[in-house]
């Protein structure tokens, strides 16, 4: 047994308790211990793929129980993956979080931090359709906290609402589960899996139904229409880094959609192409909502949020085939989205900062390091729009190329790239409003000048402000590192693209792991002490 | 029984979803109790029901699995209880706090949300009436 596998879980769930229990008055030991916790779980992230790059499914069991009737983690290409992907922007983002000043607005930011990066990486890792339920609830109560971070009115309400979304979506969960476990009578997606190959086609009307309830929980997370009219308020409400790292949160549905419909229901099984029958018209409109999101909505904040359910939209359409050049396409694109949507609310939280907290796009004199932001806000918006030469663009080429001989070609063709436009003229509005014409208006006077506003020097304060809701960038405990962050992010989109040929070829290989569902049964089930 | 559970089970569905779809959040936090007790019911009728049968092995010589009841939906709405209660505690404080701060308990965002202010105002009263 290989103990590495527990790790990802394991290191922020000690790290977490702590910080509450031992230095919740001392906010520089927080962040010493956050920063060390990430760290830590980056390191064993990157251990964990070099194990799962040979291609074998590692599995742990947990107590040593065998397997349908114990709980497993199980470790693939995969979740390999998403667990480095989590690691490497929770880390950054967390950077972010303490240059902007952003973890001084409130309490245990970093504990939170940690016990949402602790759902997400036991989400990846279970093989448990139960435990994935667990896991799904304990990053959801650390997202709860995060969300309403800094509080206010806005914030709360937005809360308020994202919760009672996500509640109502947990109780669809465990119906789904509940069905699901009265047809097939287990729980272990492997098992599941096999059960389900096993079963007879004509009695399915049952299973058929926990499947879509499924579907329909994931699509609650991963925001597809016509489920994701929770995401713009909680993200355009939620702090910056927050939002950034919810980036990953929406992809958990995408993994989970990824995980249950390769494994448990692939196209080949008893319930047919049920999902790719669903959640391919779905995709195009989420798109398309998105798109014109961008193009539509009047607050910065919100142009962000759209942008982020424009790129599940643009995921959904392509992972919708469940089949290699489908999935590898889709996973690049995963990975793309997910720097560069989280960099994009990084630099609209630059933005708003420097404008004072106002994230209306309306014209105001130009901000602090109006240069600098406006070359990020332009990288950012081109990497997000998928135009050359970020990874966006080779993202939506792989992606137009493997539905070529698509039946719905023509249509997700003229989507994708109308759409594209939409976002290109919307994000071109916001840039032009926000710095070219601003350009062209006086300072006004005792505005944006008086002390409060200008960027603070010396070392990095470690007193909490928890009496104003709002960021400035007078509350930046050190903006280079907020700017380095954020290039961090960005940073990751051209390696990306520069190294399109090595990381394409790696997603090819998980690819083609998802589509054998024996190589699961195998090592789950069989490779165990007094297995058949 | 079958039918008593079921109609139970679909009447406390049906009263939480109608709750839910309410605009205060009162009736909300309501709705949604109610919902999770009927899932916990169903979560539990999802190992067929049974009467007067143990979950856990008893006595020694040949076991005969018709005389016990399964025990996992036992095991899984037993989390499920424990984590909706957590859950319902925490949905309570947030509206209270929403309540608190927001002045009102309605559930959909206030007009600010998607209104653009005008740009004096802010300027004028210092940054507690924005969001960020």
């Amino acid at each position: 047994m290989n103990h590495w596998l527990t790790a990802p879980v394991l290191v922020p769930a000690l790290l977490g308790p702590l910080m509450i229990l031992w230095m919740r008055h001392d906010l520089l030991q927080q962040r010493v211990f956050g920063i060390i916790g990430s760290i830590l779980t980056l390191g064993v992230a990157l251990k964990l793929n070099a194990m799962a790059m040979g291609g074998e499914v590692i599995v742990y069991r947990l107590g040593n129980w065998s397997a349908p009737f114990g709980i497993v983690l199980m470790l693939d290409r995969l979740s390999a993956m998403m667990l480095l992907l989590t690691a490497l922007l929770a880390l950054v983002v967390q950077l972010y979080g303490i240059g902007s000043g952003w973890d001084r607005k409130g309490w245990h930011f970093h504990s939170l931090w940690m016990f949402q990066v602790m759902g997400l990486n036991g989400a990846f890792l279970t093989g448990d359709a139960f435990n994935l339920f667990v896991f799904f609830e304990v990053l959801l109560i650390a997202s709860y906290g995060l969300m309403i971070h800094g509080g206010g009115p806005m914030r709360l309400r937005a809360g308020v609402q994202y919760i009672n979304y996500n509640l109502a979506g947990s109780a669809l969960f465990l119906a789904a589960l509940g069905t699901l476990y009265a047809v097939t009578g287990t729980l272990n997606m492997a098992d599941m899996a096999e059960r389900v190959a096993m079963m007879p086609t004509e009695d399915t009307a049952l299973l058929r139904t926990g499947a879509v309830l499924l579907l329909l929980v994931f699509a609650i997370k991963a925001a597809i229409f016509p489920l994701h009219f929770w995401l713009p308020s909680t993200y355009a409400n939620a702090p910056g880094p927050v939002a950034a790292l919810f980036a990953i949160m929406s992809k958990v549905g995408v993994y989970a959609i990824i995980r249950f419909f390769t494994l448990v229901f692939p196209n080949d099984s008893v319930v047919e192409s049920i999902a790719t029958d669903l959640i391919l018209p779905a995709a195009l409109i989420t798109l398309t909502l998105g798109q014109i999101g961008v193009l539509g909505t009047r607050s910065l904040t919100r142009l962000a949020a759209y942008a982020s359910i424009a790129s599940i939209g643009t995921l959904m359409i392509v992972i919708a085939r469940f089949d290699g050049q489908g999935l590898t396409a889709g996973l690049y694109y995963l990975i793309h989205s997910t720097l560069a949507g989280a960099a994009l609310f990084l630099v609209v939280d630059l933005i708003a900062a420097r404008r004072g907290g106002d994230f209306w796009l309306r014209l105001r004199p130009a901000i602090l390091n109006t240069g600098l932001i406006s070359a990020l806000f332009f990288a950012t918006a081109i990497a997000v729009a998928g135009l050359p030469p970020l990874s966006g663009f080779f993202g939506k080429l792989m992606i137009l190329n493997a539905t070529q001989d698509d039946p719905w070609m023509a249509t997700i063709w003229t989507v994708i790239l109308a759409t594209s436009l939409i976002a290109i003229i919307g994000f071109a509005r916001a840039g032009s409003i926000l710095f070219w014409k601003s350009h062209e208006m006086d300072p006004e006077p005792g505005n944006d000048t008086d002390e409060g506003e200008r960027p603070r020097r010396g070392p990095i304060p470690t007193k909490l402000e928890t009496d104003e809701p709002i960021q400035d960038v007078g509350d930046s405990a050190s903006p280079a590192l907020a700017f380095v962050a954020t290039g961090t992010l960005l940073a990751g989109s051209v390696a990306l693209t520069l190294f399109a040929g090595p990381i394409t070829s790696y997603l090819q290989q998980t690819a083609d792991q998802l589509t054998q569902p024996e190589l699961y049964y195998e090592s789950v089930l069989r490779q165990q002490e007094g297995s058949r | 029984m079958e039918l008593l559970v079921a109609t139970a089970i679909g009447a406390c569905t049906a009263a939480g979803i109608y709750l839910i779809l309410r605009l205060r959040t009162f009736a909300v936090v309501l709705g949604m109790t109610m919902l999770t007790y009927a899932i916990n019911a169903f979560l539990f009728v999802s190992g067929r029901l049974v009467v007067n049968k143990p979950p856990i092995l008893h006595g020694h010589g040949e076991v005969h699995l018709a005389d016990y009841t399964d025990p996992l939906p036992q095991a899984l709405v037993l989390t499920a209880i424990v984590i909706s209660f957590g859950m319902t505690a925490v949905v309570v404080m947030m509206s209270l706090g929403a309540f608190i701060e927001g002045g009102d308990d309605r559930i959909n965002m206030p007009k600010d949300d998607r209104i653009m202010p005008p740009l004096k105002t802010i300027d004028d009263t210092k940054p507690e009436d924005e969001t960020a």
